[in-house]
């Protein structure tokens, strides 16, 4: 093969680019932290978690309230959708016939590519106001609960979907030789099997529910405050930093670069759990699932 | 490859148990569409009864109330390009450098692509506190059209790369053996051969890129800004439709009508992205097969 010079600057250009690329994230880490330094050397960690409320023109900044906002929100999230996203994929794979299954499908599919900001008005403008009608306020924990387990059950049913899929036909045989019924096929021998792309799919949906801004911002009420029912408003850690950032100075900026700084890390350790649990790779991941490195294509 | 689903070939007891779970699931998935088809045809017949063309041509009136959204559509294409205009060629090289380059360097590729997964999973709004300090504060640029654009471009990096290397790394490797026993330079074997043949793919990485991007709306609220008139450069601040949509909602009142026309023409254009990709995925399987 002959070595050009353009070939080594194509060479050395495409490294370059790749390299730079690689930095983005360490990049994003840097900043944030360089941004949120006022956060640990002026208002100190302990205030984070001792201040008496988030009062940030009086220099208190408990964010307590927003941290748990953001896992009351997705824990309910996620418990709607997960049981609703596989019985939906159990459907899909195994009772759904030709024209129905196609379609559902399609749906979903169509709804992966809706927009958050499509979700959060669309619950803003019809679910709040029912909500609202039933159990004042409206714009709750559960609005938000219920719009943000809307918008990840796409993602669950397509990738435990696949999940399932990938089981071995042979183990159904085999079921079907012991003469199973279809429930002990399902729960004991599929789902066991499709455990760890199921998981994968979870911590991903786990991971967009967490980091989602725009949904919980619209349908969420935003008031900084521990809630004491699903009734009540509550606002996230995203929506917060949404909320305040445009007029957030010093060390109130400060605390809002930290809040950034403790989503990332959440969802990086979630990226970390999944690889542990990810065997199979999903085709409709909307995140992208990790890979090997045997590289097979490659210039000779 | 047809699918074939079990209870085609199996023929299994039928206990009332199973009965139960093909109830519930049946259940579960009529309650999921019923769901989704009231979102949708929520916003279709409430958001069509607003759609003109002057809608899309004229400008706003009253913070978004009345006319149209002509600015916001100006701005979006402009946040679009910026964005592209980065990402295309940093996506590109950098594929390349994964699918082609990486034999010799693993631990390097593995570290890349780590990386590069990592940051799909970042929250957009991380994005955007990322973007606010870098591109407005730092390079000075303020609320901008370029500090937008260049904080999506950013966020769609990993999503293009991977789709870019995937369509690389399908091309045959006898193609590559060919043209290497031809006497074709490195440089020749891409231009000439690699890019054309993967060419289809490059495009669905680039449509779902856009799509992707359209969708944002968390990452510019404090990038790009939220100002509604016409933008003059690219230092002008300028919303895109997703934020538009979140403002009429949130702070307009009495905006809701615009807002859910606005909602229809953004999911309008962003039916129409992935129904090309998917056109374009079925013509590669197609060719794949013959």
């Amino acid at each position: 093969m002959s070595r050009s010079s353009a070939d080594l600057a194509l060479r050395r250009l495409t490294l370059v680019c790749a390299l730079s690329v690689a930095c983005i994230l360490g990049l994003i880490t840097v900043f944030l932290t360089l941004a949120s330094l006022p956060a640990f050397t002026d208002i100190g960690i302990v205030a984070f978690v001792r201040d008496l409320a988030w009062y940030p023109r009086e220099n208190m900044f408990n964010l307590v309230p927003m941290i748990a906002g953001s896992l009351i929100v997705t824990a309910i999230a996620l418990l709607m959708a997960t049981p609703l996203g596989i019985a939906a994929a159990i459907f899909l794979s195994y009772y759904a016939q030709g024209f129905v299954g196609a379609s559902f499908q399609r749906l979903v599919e169509l709804l992966t590519g809706i927009p958050s900001v499509v979700f959060g008005f669309w619950g803003l403008v019809a679910i709040v106001p029912l909500l609202a009608a039933w159990h004042a306020p409206g714009a709750s924990v559960l609005a938000a609960a219920l719009v943000l387990a809307l918008m990840i059950l796409p993602t669950i049913i397509l990738m435990s979907h696949t999940a399932i899929t990938a089981v071995p036909e042979s183990y159904r045989h085999a079921a079907a030789a012991l003469s199973l019924d279809r429930f002990a096929m399902i729960f004991h021998i599929v789902l066991p099997a499709a455990f760890s792309g199921i998981i994968t799919a979870v911590l991903l949906a786990l991971g967009r529910a967490i980091g989602e801004t725009m949904v919980v911002l619209m349908v969420a009420g935003n008031v900084v405050k521990l809630p004491s029912s699903v009734f009540d408003p509550v606002r996230t850690l995203t929506a917060n930093i949404a909320l305040e950032m445009a007029y957030a100075r010093d060390d109130h900026r400060a605390a809002l670069f930290f809040s950034g700084l403790l989503l990332l890390a959440l969802v990086t350790l979630l990226v970390f759990i999944g690889e542990r649990f990810s065997s199979v790779r999903p085709e409709h991941a909307t995140a992208i699932s990790p890979r090997s490195d045997q590289t097979h294509a490659h210039f000779p | 490859m047809p699918r074939q689903y079990p209870h085609e070939v199996i023929k299994h007891m039928h206990t009332f148990r199973d009965r139960l779970i093909a109830w519930i699931s049946a259940a579960s998935v009529l309650l999921i569409t019923l769901l989704f088809l009231w979102l949708v045809l929520d916003i279709f017949f409430k958001g069509f009864a607003g759609l003109h063309w002057s809608f899309l041509t004229s400008a706003p009136l009253n913070a978004g109330r009345a006319g149209g959204i002509a600015p916001v559509i100006v701005s979006t294409l402009l946040i679009l390009g910026v964005c592209m205009l980065v990402c295309v060629p940093a996506g590109l090289a950098t594929a390349i450098h994964l699918s082609e380059y990486t034999v010799r360097n693993p631990a390097a590729a593995r570290l890349i692509r780590r990386s590069l997964d990592t940051l799909a999973g970042v929250p957009s709004i991380v994005f955007g506190l990322f973007g606010a300090s870098v591109f407005c504060d730092l390079l000075g640029l303020g609320y901008s059209i370029l500090s937008g654009g260049l904080t999506l471009a950013c966020m769609v990096l990993p999503f293009m790369i991977r789709a870019g290397e995937e369509s690389l790394r399908s091309v045959p490797q006898e193609y590559r053996l060919g043209a290497s026993a031809l006497g074709f330079s490195q440089y020749s074997v891409l231009t000439g051969i690699l890019i054309p043949v993967a060419m289809p793919g490059l495009s669905i990485g680039l449509i779902l890129g856009i799509g992707r991007a359209l969708a944002e709306t968390a990452a510019l609220i404090f990038t790009s800004g939220y100002v509604l008139r016409m933008p003059e450069s690219l230092l002008d601040s300028g919303r895109t439709l997703s934020v538009h949509i979140y403002d009429l909602a949130m702070n307009v009142s009495g905006g809701e009508a615009n807002g859910y026309t606005s909602a229809l023409v953004l999911i309008a254009i962003l039916v129409m992205i992935n129904t090309g990709a998917r056109i374009l995925t079925q013509r590669i399987v197609h060719e794949v097969h013959i």
